[in-house]
C-alpha cells in the first residue's frame, strides 16, 4: 500500500515542479477524482504545494480574487452548504478551461504561424485559471480540517502549544500535517524538504523510533528556544547518568533515580523518585524550551547551519549523530548486507530480515503474499517471481535435461525472460529486472533452428528407457517393435 | 486425337480436375470411417499427400513416432497424446519444431516425464497454441507454470490434479495469458484465494472457471463473480466456502448460466442466497449432497433464479416435499431434474414437482426407494417431453407404471430400468418409443426373450442395452435384438447363464458393437468369439471373466482381427502364456485383467507385459508380484503402466461361483449387504 501513496504523491510531485502547463493541467484533472475519495493522505501534498501557488497568485490579477475566497472559506467553520456550493463553483471553473483549451486545440490546427506572443498569452490565461482552481481546492479541503483537529484535541490531550504560535493563514495546512504525522504534536513549515526526508520511497520498511519522527518536522521560531550542543564524546559516552556518590554511569534518568535509593532514604521520597522537570511544569509559566545542535559543522542540524533544525531530546542527538556521522558497524547476521550504527535499528530489521520471501519480477519483495498478489494485480506486465530454490528439483518425473541448464544460474529467481518476440509487450522494463533472472536464451542456445531442421532435438537426451536396466534394453528392442502390419504410422485408427 | 489422349490423361489422373477444397470436402466424408480414410491414403501417392494436407487432429498412439507422423502430417492443429504415457522433453521439442506454427492443442493429461524446458519449447513455438490440457501432472511446479505462462495465446487451460500448483504459479498463468477463457483448476489443492482472485482480475474474457475441491473461501468470489463474461462457474466440494464469506457479495453477474456448488458442505441457504442473488440468467444448478435441507425456505432462495432455470441437480440431498412442491411452482421452466439418491423423496413430493413442468426432458430418480407406480404415473401424464428417465432401484414401481410410460412417452431416447419389476408386457409398451437408443435392464428378473424381441422389432435405434444378471434371457432374445438393432454399440449379458455361443454369433452381425461384455457366460467358447472379433472391427472393450471356456485359441483369433481393442479382461479363463502373449499384436491395448488365470506363468506374463508398449493398467494375481522380475515391474511403470495386484484365494472356491451365478442367491445377498 505504500506504493500506492508514493504513486500519487508521485502525481502530485509532477504537477508542482513542472513548468508546461498543458502537463499540469492533466495531473490535475486525474487527480481531482482522487481528492474526492479524499483521504487525508492527500491534503498533505496539498500543503507542499501550496508556496509556489501563492507567489503565482500574487503575480497576477485572478489570484487576487481567489484569497479572499480563501480567507472566506476560512473564516467559517465546516458547512456542507458551503462546500456543496464552493466544489460546484469549482465544478464550473473547470469546464470553462475545459472549454477554453478545446477552442484552442480547435484554433492551433487554423492558426500555425501566429505570434508566439499569443501563445504566450494563452499559456498564461491557463496557468492563472489552473492555479486559481488549485487553491480554491485546497482551500476548501482545508476548512474540512478545524473539525479533525477538534476531534484530535478531544481525544489526545497534549502540549498544543505550537498552533498559537503561528499566524493563522498557516494553521489549516499544519494542522494537515498533524494529522498524518499523528504521534506528533508540533506543527512543521511547508518546505519541499520534508518529502525527501520521508522514506517513503524505501518500500522495505523502516521503523523510526518516535523521536526520530518528531525531529524532522519541527518548527519553532529561531529565538523562542534555547539551544544547546553536547560534545561528540558526551554523545558517544556509554552513560548520561551518573550517581554522584558512587560515580556509576546510567544510560537513564530513571535508572539513576532507582539506584540512588540504596544510597539512603532521603532518596526514597516521592519528591526524590519524581521525574524533575514534570514538577515544574504545572501552574507556572512554561520553561523557555530546551533544543539540542549536531556538534557536526556543516550538519543541517548543526546551529551554524543556514537551515537549521534543532533536536528534540538528548535521545534523538544521540540516533542523529551515530546514524549520520558514524561507522555503521552492526552488520545484519541474517542478510551480511545491511548495516546500522544504532543497535535498535539492527534488531527492527534482523525482525522482517529475510521474510520477504515474496517476490515481483520487478525486484520487488514483500513479507506477505497477499501484499505481493495486490501488487501484481495493480500494475500490469509485472508476474509473480518464482524462487530458484523450487525450480531445482525436475518438474516431472525423470526429466533431468532442464536441470543442467538451469545449473550456470545462481540468482535469486527464475523469470522465463526469452527476449523473444511474444515478450515485448512488456511495458513495464524494469532495470535490473534482466540481471537476477535466466534467459533461456543462455540455457538452450540454438533456438532458432528451421522446422526441419533435427538437429535441435539433440539438446535434449533421447531416452527411450533411460530408467530400465541394461540387460531390459535387449530385450525391448526386440520384444517392444510392433508386428509389421502395425508399423508405419501408429496413429490410432479408430480415434480419429 | 490429340483431346481424346488428353481426356484420357485426364481420365488416369481424375482428382486433378477437382480443387483441393473440393477433395477435402470428399475427404470430411470419408473420414468418418477411420478404416476407409486409411485406404483412400494407401491407393496412391497422391492420395497419401491429399489425405496427409487434409488431416488436423492427431492421437498417436506411441511418442516414439512423432517425427515421423508430424513430417507427414504438417497441418496438425490438435494433438492428442492421452495414449502416449511417457511424452519427454524431446517428444514435446520435436512437436514444437514440426507443428509448431499449426498446433493449436494439445492434451497431455495422461502423459508424464515432461518438465518446464519441454513446455517452454511447446509454449515458445507453437505461437498459436489455444487449447492445452496439463491434468494429472501431479508432479508440476510453479516453474512449470511460468513456462506455461509464455503461450500467450492461450484461451482453454485444464490443470486437474496439478497439485504442487500454488498461487505464484497461478499468479505467473494470470499474467501471461491474457487471453484464458476457460480454466479447469480442479483439484489443484495449493491454490487459493490468492491465486484465483488474481486469475479473475487478469483475465477478463474467462468463461468458465472450474475451481472445484480448491481450498477458496467466499473471498475470491468477489472478484471472480465481477467477470463479465462467466458463464460456468464450478465449485463443487469447495469446503472454504461459506456463508459468512459470501455475506457481502452483491454482483450482477447476468452471464452466468451453469453453477455447481454440489459438495459444498458449509454454503446453507444464506449464502446459496447472496451467491444467486445477482445472477438472473442461471440455467443449470447444481446442488448435490448439499449439507442443508431442502425445505419450503431454500426452495424460496431461488426465487430469483427461477425464471430461466433450466436444470436442477439435488443429488443426495435430504429433500422435503414442500420444496419440492415450491421449486415445481417456482421454476416451471425446468427442463433437467435430478434427484439421484434423495432417499426421501415421496409419490407426493415427485408428484407435487412434475405436475407442471411439461417441459421437463430428464429425470434421475436413481435410488428413490420410497417411490411407488402412483408417481410414475404422474410423471408419465405430466411430461409428455421426457427424454431420459434413470429410475434403477425404484423397485416399488408396479408393473403397470411402466406400460404407461411407454404409452405416453413416445420420446423416451435414454431409460435405465436397472433393478426394476417391468415386465413383457412393460418392454412392448416401451418399445414404441422409435428413438430410444440406451435402454438398461439390469438385475430385471420378469424379463424374457419375448420382452426382448419387441424391443428388438421396435427400437431400431438402440447403441446400449444392458442386460446384466437378467437371466429370462436366452440366445433367442438376443438374437432379435441383434437382427433388429444393427446400431448397437455397447451389450452387456454378463451373468445370463443361459447365453451361448449362438447369441454371439448372431451379435457379430451388429458392426458397430465397441462394448461387449460377457462375464460369467459359462457356454462361451472361443467359436463364438471368432465371430465377433471376425465382424466386429470396431470392438474396443471386452469382458470375458469367468468365461471357462475361453482359451488361447480365442484370443489368437482376437488379436489377429480386433486391432482397436483397448481393454481385455480374461481373468477366470482358460488362457495361457501363448495367448497373453499374442495380445501384445494389437497396438491400442490399454488395460489387461488377467487374475487367477491358471495357465499363466510369470514368464508369459513378463513376455506380454513387455511385448505391449502401450500397456497402461495390468490386474494381475498378487502372488506374481514377487514371481516377475522386480526390474521389469519398475521398467514398466517407468513406460507408465500402473499396476494392480489382486488376491482372490479366499473367493475362489466353488461355492461362491455357485452363489454369484444363482441370481435369486446373489440378490438375496445383495440387499443383506445394503441393510447392513
Amino acid at each position: 500500500m505504500e506504493t500506492e501513496d508514493d504513486l500519487c504523491k508521485n502525481n502530485w510531485g509532477g504537477a508542482s515542479s513542472s513548468s508546461s502547463s498543458k502537463r499540469r493541467e492533466q495531473v490535475c484533472f486525474t487527480s481531482q477524482h482522487k481528492w474526492e475519495d479524499a483521504s487525508i493522505l492527500d491534503y498533505e501534498m496539498g500543503m507542499e504545494e501550496e508556496p509556489a501557488f501563492q507567489e503565482n497568485s500574487n503575480n497576477n490579477n485572478g489570484g487576487q480574487v481567489n484569497v479572499d475566497f480563501l480567507q472566506g472559506v476560512r473564516a467559517q467553520a465546516w458547512d456542507p452548504r458551503t462546500m456543496l456550493s464552493n466544489l460546484s463553483f469549482m465544478e464550473e471553473k473547470i469546464h470553462e478551461l475545459q472549454d477554453l483549451v478545446h477552442l484552442m486545440v480547435r484554433r492551433n490546427g487554423q492558426l500555425q504561424g501566429r505570434q508566439e506572443q499569443l501563445v504566450a498569452h494563452q499559456q498564461q490565461l491557463i496557468t492563472t485559471d489552473l492555479t486559481s482552481i488549485i487553491i480554491q481546492l485546497i482551500s476548501t479541503a482545508g476548512s474540512l480540517l478545524p473539525s479533525v483537529k477538534h476531534h484530535n484535541m478531544s481525544t489526545a490531550p497534549g502540549p498544543f502549544t505550537g498552533s498559537a504560535l503561528f499566524p493563522y493563514p498557516r494553521e489549516a495546512n499544519n494542522l494537515a500535517s498533524q494529522t498524518l504525522n499523528n504521534n506528533t504534536c508540533e506543527f512543521d513549515l511547508p518546505k519541499p524538504i520534508v518529502v525527501e526526508e520521508r522514506e517513503s520511497h524505501v518500500v522495505e520498511e523502516h521503523e523510526m523510533k518516535d523521536e526520530d519522527d518528531v525531529e524532522e518536522g519541527e518548527n519553532l521560531l529561531p529565538g523562542s528556544y534555547e539551544i544547546l550542543q553536547l560534545e561528540k564524546e558526551e554523545i558517544l559516552a556509554p552513560h548520561t547518568h551518573f550517581c554522584t556518590i558512587c560515580g556509576k554511569g546510567f544510560k537513564r534518568d530513571a535508572n539513576l533515580r532507582m539506584h540512588m535509593r540504596g544510597h539512603g532514604d532521603e532518596y526514597k521520597t516521592p519528591a526524590a523518585l519524581a521525574k524533575p522537570n514534570k514538577e515544574a511544569a504545572p501552574g507556572s509559566e512554561p520553561m523557555l524550551i530546551k533544543r539540542y545542535s549536531c556538534p557536526f559543522p556543516g550538519c543541517k542540524r548543526n546551529k551554524d547551519h543556514k537551515k537549521f533544525q534543532p533536536l528534540k531530546t538528548i535521545l534523538c542527538v544521540k540516533n542523529h549523530y551515530k546514524r549520520t556521522h558514524c561507522d555503521k558497524s552492526f552488520t545484519c547476521s541474517r542478510c551480511h548486507t545491511k548495516k546500522f550504527s544504532v543497535i535498535a535499528d539492527l534488531k527492527t530489521h534482523e525482525k522482517h530480515c529475510g521474510k520477504n520471501k515474496w517476490l515481483c519480477s520487478c525486484g520487488t519483495t514483500f513479507s506477505r503474499k497477499d501484499k505481493l498478489f495486490g501488487h501484481i494485480a495493480l500494475f500490469q506486465g509485472h508476474t509473480p517471481a518464482i524462487p530458484l530454490e523450487e525450480t531445482k528439483p525436475s518438474a516431472q518425473r525423470g526429466s533431468s535435461a532442464c536441470e543442467n541448464s538451469n545449473n550456470n544460474n545462481n540468482t535469486g529467481m527464475v523469470g522465463f525472460n526469452l527476449g523473444s518476440a511474444t515478450n515485448a509487450i512488456e511495458e513495464v522494463a524494469q532495470p535490473g529486472f534482466m540481471d537476477g533472472k535466466i534467459r533461456f536464451e543462455d540455457s538452450f542456445s540454438p533456438l532458432s533452428f528451421d522446422t526441419c531442421n533435427f538437429g535441435g532435438f539433440h539438446e535434449f537426451p533421447r531416452p527411450m528407457f533411460d530408467d530400465s536396466e541394461s540387460s531390459f534394453q535387449m530385450l525391448i528392442s526386440s520384444a517392444c517393435g510392433f508386428s509389421p502390419r502395425n508399423g508405419g504410422e501408429s496413429v490410432s485408427n479408430t480415434s480419429l | 486425337m490429340k483431346k481424346a489422349k488428353q481426356i484420357q490423361h485426364m481420365i488416369s489422373k481424375p482428382f486433378d480436375l477437382l480443387s483441393e477444397e473440393l477433395v477435402f470436402i470428399i475427404l470430411d466424408l470419408v473420414a468418418q470411417s477411420p478404416s476407409d480414410l486409411k485406404s483412400f491414403s494407401l491407393t496412391c501417392k497422391w492420395f497419401y499427400q491429399v489425405e496427409a494436407r487434409h488431416r488436423r487432429s492427431l492421437k498417436p498412439l506411441r511418442a516414439e513416432y512423432l517425427p515421423r507422423i508430424l513430417t507427414r502430417y504438417r497441418n496438425t492443429s490438435d494433438l492428442d497424446l492421452t495414449f502416449c504415457p511417457r511424452v519427454t522433453d524431446y517428444a514435446l521439442s520435436v512437436v514444437g519444431c514440426l507443428s509448431g506454427p499449426t498446433l493449436r492443442s494439445v492434451d497431455l493429461s495422461r502423459s508424464f516425464s515432461f518438465s518446464a524446458a519441454g513446455l517452454l519449447r511447446l509454449a515458445v513455438k507453437c505461437v498459436s497454441l489455444v487449447e492445452i490440457d496439463l491434468s494429472n501432472a501431479t508432479e508440476m511446479r510453479d516453474a512449470a507454470a511460468a513456462v506455461v505462462a509464455e503461450a500467450k495465446s492461450l484461451e482453454r487451460l485444464k490443470l486437474g490434479r496439478c497439485k504442487k500448483l500454488t498461487d505464484m504459479g497461478i499468479g505467473c498463468i494470470a499474467v501471461g495469458c491474457r487471453k484464458l477463457k476457460r480454466v479447469s483448476l480442479k483439484w489443484c489443492v495449493g491454490v487459493g484465494d490468492l491465486g484465483v482472485g488474481l486469475l479473475a482480475v487478469k483475465c477478463k474474457d474467462l468463461r468458465s472457471l472450474d475451481l472445484s475441491y480448491l481450498p477458496i473461501t467466499g473471498k475470491c468470489l468477489h472478484d471472480v463473480l465481477k467477470l463479465q463474461h462467466l458463464e460456468e462457474l464450478l465449485l463443487q466440494g469447495c469446503f472454504g466456502v461459506d456463508d459468512d464469506s459470501l455475506k457481502s457479495l452483491t454482483h450482477h453477474c447476468n452471464s452466468l448460466k451453469n453453477l455447481d456448488a454440489s459438495s459444498c458442505q458449509n454454503l446453507t441457504q444464506r449464502g446459496l442466497t447472496s451467491l444467486l442473488s445477482g445472477a438472473r440468467c442461471l440455467e443449470r444448478l447444481d446442488l448435490a449432497h448439499s449439507s442443508s435441507v431442502i425445505s419450503l425456505d431454500f426452495a424460496s432462495s431461488l426465487n430469483k433464479v427461477s425464471s430461466a432455470l433450466q436444470s436442477i441437480r439435488l443429488d443426495g440431498c435430504s429433500v422435503t416435499c414442500d420444496g419440492l412442491k415450491a421449486i415445481g411452482t417456482l421454476c416451471i421452466s425446468l427442463r433437467e431434474v435430478s434427484l439421484s439418491k434423495c432417499v426421501t423423496v415421496t409419490d407426493e413430493g415427485l408428484s407435487c414437482l412434475v405436475m407442471k413442468l411439461k417441459d421437463l426432458r430428464k429425470l434421475d430418480i436413481t435410488c428413490c426407494r420410497k417411490l411407488t407406480g402412483v408417481s410414475i404415473t404422474q410423471v408419465a401424464n405430466s411430461c409428455p417431453l421426457l427424454v431420459s428417465l434413470k429410475m434403477e432401484s425404484c423397485s416399488l414401481v408396479s408393473r403397470d407404471a411402466f406400460w404407461l410410460l411407454g404409452h405416453k412417452c413416445r420420446l423416451l431416447e435414454e431409460l435405465d430400468f436397472t433393478d426394476n419389476e417391468i415386465d413383457d408386457g412393460g418392454l412392448k409398451s416401451i418399445s414404441s418409443c422409435r428413438s430410444l437408443s440406451s435402454l438398461k435392464l439390469g438385475i430385471c428378473l420378469n424379463i424374457t426373450d419375448r420382452g426382448l424381441s419387441y424391443i428388438g422389432m421396435g427400437c431400431s435405434n438402440l447403441r446400449e442395452l444392458d442386460l446384466y444378471r437378467s437371466v429370462g434371457i436366452t440366445d433367442i432374445g438376443i438374437s432379435s435384438i441383434a437382427q433388429g438393432c444393427c446400431h448397437l454399440e455397447t451389450i452387456n449379458i454378463s451373468y445370463c447363464k443361459d447365453i451361448t455361443d449362438r447369441s454371439l454369433v448372431s451379435l457379430s452381425k451388429c458392426s458397430m458393437l465397441q462394448t461387449f461384455e460377457s462375464r460369467g457366460c459359462q457356454h462361451i467358447t472361443c467359436q463364438g468369439l471368432a465371430a465377433i472379433a471376425v465382424r466386429c472391427k470396431r470392438l474396443t472393450k471386452l469382458d470375458l471373466k469367468k468365461c471357462p471356456f475361453i482359451n488361447d485359441s480365442g484370443l489368437l483369433t482376437l488379436a489377429h482381427f480386433s486391432q482397436g481393442l483397448k481393454q481385455i479382461s480374461v481373468s477366470e479363463t482358460g488362457v495361457t502364456d501363448v495367448g497373453l502373449v499374442s495380445l501384445a499384436n494389437i497396438g491400442c491395448l490399454q488395460n489387461i485383467a488377467a487374475v487367477n488365470t491358471r495357465g499363466l506363468s510369470p514368464s508369459g506374463v513378463a513376455a506380454a507385459l513387455v511385448g505391449c508398449g502401450g500397456l497402461r493398467k495390468a490386474k494381475l494375481h498378487a502372488s506374481l508380484r514377487l514371481l516377475v522380475p522386480p526390474s521389469l515391474i519398475t521398467h514398466m511403470e517407468a513406460r507408465g503402466c500402473a499396476f494392480l495386484w489382486k488376491d482372490y484365494n479366499n473367493h475362489n472356491n466353488n461355492n461362491t461361483l455357485q452363489a454369484e451365478l444363482d441370481p435369486k442367491y446373489w440378490k438375496l445377498q445383495l440387499e443383506e449387504d445394503i441393510e447392513l
